[in-house]
């Protein structure tokens, strides 16, 4: 079979909404620990947000962190356990609001650990909230008018934040298209065997729609992505400590 | 024999499959699965077994031979 769907999700449970990038995400993960031979050390630590439903379809071990903070937990993890592959799976607004500092310090320590930005513009999960990551003039829950730079100033770059840190790895992809899923999937593969190798901190953000939370069909958010988010968001690699392969 | 198999319970209708089929063989289907979404159906004659729809199919629908 040319395309075979990896036996690490649980795939009848999963309780997204319809069109959810939470999916695409998760079969690429699976496919890389099938690849790699690493789905038995793997321990993803959750936020308490939309990806902690995983926890409940997942056949890799799970922890559930404290909103926000799931990457100091899963650098303990590492810690304790080396042999381990330890990823922190967060949202925009874990990483870049809520656990911000979290994500910082993860960086400024070089920290032995994998982050995994989902970054869907909102706060999901409570009905969609604006996030450091809301587009300028997106209208959520908490900017009934639109983003304002007066307001909640502009929208958060991790690649300007973390520019010219000494860390492993950091990448942006998207998966609004089918060439975009696959060079996401090269980034993660890639900071998945820097991850392996004990290099020290990757992370990679991936822009995924919320179809539910921006009021659009599943469509509609993907065309959304190609022609508003990825401008002001640009894909690619930004560090890649050691070269590539 | 089937280029590609659907498992039509998981669909949840969101039709980006539609969207990305670089040969139209993908359409609704009329019929609603036990979740409630009215499903996809998959035209063998026009597939390429591309594998476009299992790269987008958040609920792992295909797979492709
Ligand atoms: C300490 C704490 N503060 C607030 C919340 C409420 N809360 C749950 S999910 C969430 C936002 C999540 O946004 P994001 O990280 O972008 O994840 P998404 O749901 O968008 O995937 C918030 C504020 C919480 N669970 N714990
Ligand atoms: S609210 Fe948005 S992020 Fe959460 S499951 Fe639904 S589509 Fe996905
Ligand atoms: S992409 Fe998957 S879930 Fe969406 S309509 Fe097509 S088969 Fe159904
Ligand atoms: S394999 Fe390609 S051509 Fe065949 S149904 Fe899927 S997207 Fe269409
Ligand atoms: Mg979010």
């Amino acid at each position: 079979m040319k395309y075979k769907v990896p036996t690490t999700v649980d795939v009848m449970k999963t309780t997204f909404c319809s069109g959810c990038g939470q999916g695409v995400v998760n079969r690429l993960i699976g496919e890389i620990m099938e690849e790699l031979g690493t789905a038995e050390k793997l321990v993803v630590t959750t936020d308490v947000a939309c990806g902690a439903m995983n926890v409940d379809f997942w056949n890799f071990d799970t922890i559930v962190g404290a909103h926000g903070r799931p990457l100091p937990t899963a650098t303990a993890v590492k810690k304790v356990r080396p042999d381990c592959l330890s990823l922190a799976h967060l949202g925009d607004g874990a990483a870049y609001n809520i656990g911000m500092a979290e994500t910082m310090h993860a960086a400024i320590r070089d920290d032995d650990v994998f982050a995994l930005v989902l970054n869907n513009c909102v706060f999901a999960m409570t009905g969609g909230q604006t996030s450091a990551t809301t587009m300028l003039g997106q209208k959520t829950k908490s900017s009934i008018q639109g983003r304002k730079v007066e307001v909640e100033g502009k929208p958060f770059h991790i690649e300007n934040a973390l520019s010219g840190m000494d860390i492993a790895y950091l990448a942006r992809g998207s998966i609004e298209s089918v060439p975009s899923i696959r060079k996401t999937k090269q980034y993660l593969k890639t900071a998945f065997e820097k991850h392996k190798n004990n290099e020290g901190f990757v992370l990679v953000e991936i822009l995924t729609p919320c179809p539910t939370n921006w009021g659009m069909t599943p469509v509609e958010s993907m065309k959304r992505i190609k022609e508003e988010v990825m401008v002001e968001y640009p894909v690619g690699e930004f560090i890649n400590r050691g070269g590539g392969k | 024999m089937q280029k590609v198999n659907t498992d039509v319970e998981r669909c949840k209708g969101c039709y980006l499959c539609i969207a990305n089929c670089p040969k139209e063989a993908i359409k609704k289907s009329g019929k609603v699965n036990l979740k409630g979404y009215e499903y996809i159906i998959v035209d063998n004659d026009k597939c390429i077994s591309c594998g476009s729809c299992y790269q987008v199919c958040p609920d792992y629908v295909f797979e492709v031979n």
